[in-house]
């Protein structure tokens, strides 16, 4: 197994205040990892610094064996977001036909006179939209698809490149909690069908807490990584934020973390 | 003239309308083609906001005694890079825009004034072609010209198409594949601003709306399909200046402004009375995906 991302004792600045530092972690290839965390701790950030968005203020930072920016084409990203405007008249498919040839200059030549590469284009298009299972509504325009279905034509644009890291930024946080629990199966079947690493800064764990590998859990500047029965316990927690946390198991099993300092990662 | 076929050779025979055409077809392709991004990007105000420029920097070309066209243009991608510059695409707010060009079409009135005193010939003919158009007035080097740059423009929006769509649906998603997003927004009110320039001297400063969101508009309610949208909106725009120029030189006392204007508005209320009445089949029919 080789290592798709690897930080060492990395650190990030934005506007002169320090959001974490001395952060060392591995990811290796096909892991399904999350990043919790309470809010403003810098959860983004790091994924922004994956994509040589927001540079390190200290510490060094290897993705998929090259230096963060250099990489982007082999990454599959997914911002944190709003909606598409409902008025946004452009169909699905057109969405995640951009992620594959967006960024070229000029306009794509019309069906026929695109030739062979039109047609894989198309097929690839097809492929992508299949596998998440949006081949329903992929010809609607994007502002009349729900949240779920939108979620999924993104995830869709952020896999046509086949990519071998996926950068996920709350992808469940605009969701009902039954497109949740779909749309986390959906990357769990992708993160181990394509052999993706997976990335996912997630607001509440209990939707993807059976299918993780890893658990990156962000405060007080700092990261603590392993398995999430090895993180997410009282005494990793409280030693991570020098305060008592506890961390209480409901009847369904799910998680819940109690004492955070951040009020605001309670009542969201 | 009982005989259209006898009146519309009659009409092509003329040199002003051959020269209306030239320039009048270019110029609506153009504003067409970007107002579509415009529409899609949720930028017509700040559209709006260049014309009112384009009015400001014209007067003052004129006021400063230098060609008019050098004063819309100079002044319209001026402002339309540092509006781009400033804003990023939703920051600019209303109320500062609305504000600042208030100001800048109080400017134009302004050099209008300092034109009128100071100016031999000084009139206010010059004033009035600004703010409404004179495209059946235009000389045929002037329609050549105003063709030409806007030749130039539609090819450089080609160039800069596929980029821009992607940065204006998803300019994150798009600035980490490596599309320059914050040169785009910029680039594109650049061209916005010589398009509002261009849209001047064929339908006036005041009237550019009509040719620069309404068939634009009009195509996205039409098709989903970005690259067609594209494409329909400079067609429709085309159309809306042909039958404006046809209907003006048919109705002589018609001014051709007030028809261009007319056929796009009619356009546009026409294309959102048939798209909502028939909006539910219009939205099942789309269901399957056919890249």
């Amino acid at each position: 197994m080789s290592a798709v991302l690897e930080l060492d004792r990395a650190a990030v600045a934005v506007a002169g205040r320090t959001i974490w530092s001395g952060v060392s972690l591995q990811v290796q290839a096909g892991e399904f990892v999350a990043i919790l965390g309470p809010n403003g701790v810098g959860k983004s950030t790091l994924l922004k610094a994956v994509l040589g968005l927001t540079p390190l203020s200290g510490g060094a930072m290897t993705v998929l064996g090259d230096r963060p920016g250099h990489v982007n084409g082999r990454i599959g990203y997914l911002p944190q977001r709003r909606a598409f405007d409902p008025n946004t008249r452009v169909r699905g498919v057109d969405i995640v036909r951009l992620g594959l040839d967006g960024d070229r200059w000029g306009v794509p030549l019309p069906g026929r006179l695109a030739g062979s590469a039109g047609r894989r284009a198309r097929e690839r298009v097809e492929e992508v939209i299949a596998l998440v299972g949006a081949g329903a509504y992929a010809g609607r325009p994007i502002g009349q698809c729900s949240g779920g279905e939108q979620q999924r034509l993104l995830i869709a644009q952020a896999l046509i490149r086949g990519p071998e890291l996926l950068v996920l930024d709350e992808p469940l946080d605009s969701l009902d909690v039954t497109n949740q629990a779909s749309v986390s199966a959906l990357i769990r079947d992708v993160c181990r069908s394509q052999n993706v690493a997976v990335l996912l800064v997630a607001h509440d764990v209990n939707p993807i807490l059976p299918y993780l590998d890893q658990v990156i859990y962000l405060a007080h500047g700092g990261a603590v990584m392993g398995p999430p029965e090895e993180v997410i316990t009282a005494d990793t927690l409280t030693m991570l934020y020098g305060t008592p946390i506890d961390v209480l198991r409901d009847r369904a099993g799910r998680l819940v973390v109690v004492g955070q300092p951040d009020a605001h990662a309670e009542h969201r | 003239m009982s005989d259209p076929i006898t009146g519309l050779a009659h009409m092509l025979g003329q040199p002003f309308i051959q020269h209306a055409l030239v320039a009048g077809t270019s110029i609506a392709l153009l504003s067409g083609l970007v107002g579509y991004f415009v529409v899609l990007r949720g930028q017509v105000f700040a559209g709006d906001a260049l014309s009112h420029v384009a009015y400001a920097g014209a007067l003052a070309a004129l006021a400063a005694g230098v060609d008019l066209r050098f004063g819309l243009f100079a002044a319209t991608i001026a402002v339309g890079l540092v509006l781009g510059l400033l804003g990023g695409r939703r920051a600019a707010d209303d109320v500062v825009i609305g504000t600042a060009f208030a100001w800048v079409l109080g400017l134009g009135v302004f050099f209008l004034a300092i034109y009128t005193t100071h100016s031999a010939t000084g009139n206010s003919a010059a004033n009035v072609n600004v703010l409404f158009g004179s495209i059946l007035g235009i000389s045929a080097s002037a329609a050549s010209t105003a063709a030409w740059i806007a030749v130039g423009l539609i090819a450089l929006l080609l160039v800069l198409a596929r980029p821009l769509l992607f940065a204006s649906l998803d300019p994150d998603v798009a600035r980490a594949s490596g599309v320059p997003v914050r040169l785009l927004g910029p680039l594109f009110l650049a061209i916005v601003g010589a398009t509002a320039a261009e849209a001047s001297q064929a339908i006036g400063a005041l009237l550019l709306f009509g040719l620069l969101a309404a068939p634009p508009a009009a195509a996205q309610r039409l098709t989903d399909r970005p690259w067609r949208g594209f494409v329909l909106s400079g067609l429709l725009s085309v159309l809306c200046l042909w039958i404006g120029v046809c209907v003006a030189y048919a109705a002589p006392k018609l001014p051709v402004s007030f028809t261009i204007m007319t056929t796009s508005t009619v356009l546009y209320a026409g294309v959102v009375l048939v798209t909502t009445v028939r909006w539910p089949a219009f939205s099942r029919r789309g269901g399957a995906a056919r890249p």
